[in-house]
């Protein structure tokens, strides 16, 4: 029987030769992950189980992210939960204030998630590690618990739309404008409860950031997971990162796919999704005189290093437009050591941006960068519901570093063209 | 089991953020969370419903965020059962684990209306609203994740299988 790259892993993981598309399975964890907002739940959730040890504490990950360094009192208590849990579990990967980064930039860099891996963990980004070729899925935190328990979670063997992705990028077109293309075409619930396949010769153009931006995004058009093929670049990644060994997975040439898109990514043009939805994609050019208050740069989707340099590059030698507020994320502690060592740091605070410790902060609406009634974001996050970023009359706009940057330096929606770059 | 109540009534693509919103979210006591369930959608919703009461949604519904703070904050706040056209995959298998009633019913979500008095019969999955006297057949679940409701939740069943 012939299947997708999704549906391989599943199966190996599961114990089988084969699987297909609504199958129901069991399957073994190589990892489980929890952040400050939802390791509590779980860890609570332990209280009901007759065990209540995990199966195994090199492969939990426990980050605190999202409200860290803590916000308020009750966030602050939420970090000493999960701290003390893993203290008396002696959990090897947990990342505190000092050591953390945004969890799903951080997890790669730290080579705990690697080709061929099945992976689930309490944040609906998990889907990232779909970029080095493992399968991800975010849950909830009861199913992070039992993962964490019993090294096991329950699974529906998704169907799959396949992207082929065909020759090389335009100029500024980064994974995040093509990520945002495929949610406008195919809508919010576009992939609903189904995987991402991407294909075709594009990927080669693709670095490892843009493809860690792109499977982030699955979940942004409902799919359960968004995976890239290994290639030179994915194994270069890996050997770079870590000590594992990898497993690599192959879709078979006769794969079910519900659908095959194809995307000429040299035709592709800059993108930004307008509230309240990432559906909302229009091309920058088309998108009017909007006036800006904030812009954001970082996030789990784009606070990687390269994102970091496009910005540098744009915002090097300019100013930030009176009245904007720029707000610079860089995702990891070595993320912002690498700012700091190729003067991306001194560029951003010369041009009148500021520049927080790694956090998720104003993605979610947390800290660091909240909104007021009426105010509007240009930021590289992923999501721009009501309310995301602060009140519920204040507007996210989703795009790239680039966009973000241009916009910053405009005080309007903008891309680099405008600036004439 | 049944659930009997009054109807409220939202569009498609409800997400997380809205169900519960991320300030609320330095707190996972299920009573704190209902306080302001709904609340950047339908400020009145935590004055309006009483325990017992179904939600009834288009499609897509519990996109975004995988905080199972928003199926808590549900539950929490009374609702006895989630009608939608589809719900977003995180929230589904959140809704079973913890033990909050959903049914997804394409005809029910788009033809019920805010206020209308329905009865659902879960394990037929029949809904019958009472003010139009009209009856759905809802999906049903594959008796894997039947076991898993009938278990109260996720952890019930683990306990009572692997453990």
């Amino acid at each position: 029987m012939s299947m997708t790259m999704t549906q391989k892993i599943l199966a190996a993981h599961a114990g089988l030769e084969s699987c297909q598309a609504g199958q129901l399975i069991e399957a073994k964890l190589d990892l489980v992950l929890g952040n400050d907002v939802t390791s509590p739940v779980a860890i609570h959730a332990l209280d009901n189980f007759k065990k209540k040890e995990v199966f195994d504490k090199d492969k939990v990950a426990l980050v605190m992210d999202h409200f860290t360094p803590n916000k308020d009192i009750k966030s602050a208590e939420h970090c000493k939960c999960v701290r003390e849990f893993s203290n008396d579990n002696d959990i090897t990967n947990f990342y505190d204030v000092g050591s953390m980064g945004i969890e799903h930039a951080l997890l790669p860099e730290k080579g705990l998630v690697v080709a061929g891996d099945c992976i689930i963990g309490a944040d609906s980004h998990t889907c990232t590690y779909g970029a080095v070729g493992a399968f991800s899925t975010g849950v909830g935190s009861t199913d992070m618990a039992v993962g964490m328990v019993t090294g096991e979670a329950w699974f529906k063997v998704p169907s799959a739309l396949k992207f082929v992705l065909k020759n090389k990028p335009a100029k500024w077109i980064s994974g995040k404008d093509i990520i945002l293309t495929i949610i406008g075409m195919i809508g919010v619930d576009g992939a609903l409860y189904r995987s991402l396949e991407f294909a075709g010769d594009g990927i080669q153009y693709l670095s490892m950031d843009d493809r860690f931006s792109m499977s982030n995004m699955a979940i942004e058009c409902g799919a359960k997971n968004g995976i890239f093929p290994v290639d030179d670049i994915t194994r270069e990644y890996l050997k770079a990162h870590g000590e594992r060994e990898w497993k690599e997975y192959e879709a078979d040439e006769d794969a079910p796919y519900d659908e095959v898109y194809e995307i000429d990514l040299s035709t592709l043009t800059p993108v930004v999704a307008f509230p309240h939805l990432p559906e909302n994609t229009k091309p920058v050019k088309e998108a009017g005189d909007i006036k800006i208050d904030q812009v954001v740069i970082g996030s789990c989707t784009n606070g990687h290093i390269s994102d970091m340099q496009i910005a540098a590059d744009i915002l090097n030698g300019r100013k930030v437009a009176k009245g904007v507020r720029v707000i610079v994320i860089p995702a990891t502690q070595q993320i912002y050591l690498e700012c700091i060592e190729k003067g991306y740091l001194r560029t951003f605070v010369e041009a009148g941006a500021v520049v927080s410790t790694p956090t998720c902060g104003p993605c979610l609406g947390g800290h660091m960068g909240i909104l007021a009634a009426g105010e509007r974001a240009v930021a590289t996050t992923n999501r721009n519901f009501v309310g995301r970023m602060g009140h519920v009359d204040s507007e996210v706009y989703l795009a790239s570093p680039a966009v973000a940057a241009a916009s910053a330096i405009t005080g309007k929606i903008s891309e680099p063209a405008d600036l004439g770059l | 089991m049944n659930a009997h109540g009054t109807v409220h009534k939202y569009g498609d693509d409800v997400d997380t953020d809205v169900i519960i919103p991320a300030r609320y979210l330095n707190s996972s006591d299920p009573k704190e969370l209902a306080k302001n369930c709904m609340e950047d959608i339908d400020k009145e919703f935590v004055n309006k419903v009483k325990e017992g009461d179904i939600m009834v949604a288009g499609k897509n519904f519990g996109c975004g965020s995988s905080r199972e703070h928003a199926p808590i904050a549900i539950k929490a706040s009374g609702i006895a059962c989630v009608i939608a056209e589809t719900f977003a995959r995180i929230f589904y298998r959140n809704s079973i684990n913890i033990g909050l009633p959903i049914i997804e019913c394409p005809d029910a979500a788009r033809e019920i209306n805010a206020g209308d008095d329905v009865e659902i019969d879960f394990d037929s999955g029949k809904i019958y609203d009472r003010t139009t006297g009209k009856e759905y057949q809802g999906q049903s679940f594959p008796p894997f994740i039947q076991e898993i409701i009938k278990s109260e939740g996720l952890v019930n069943y683990i306990n009572n299988k692997k453990l």
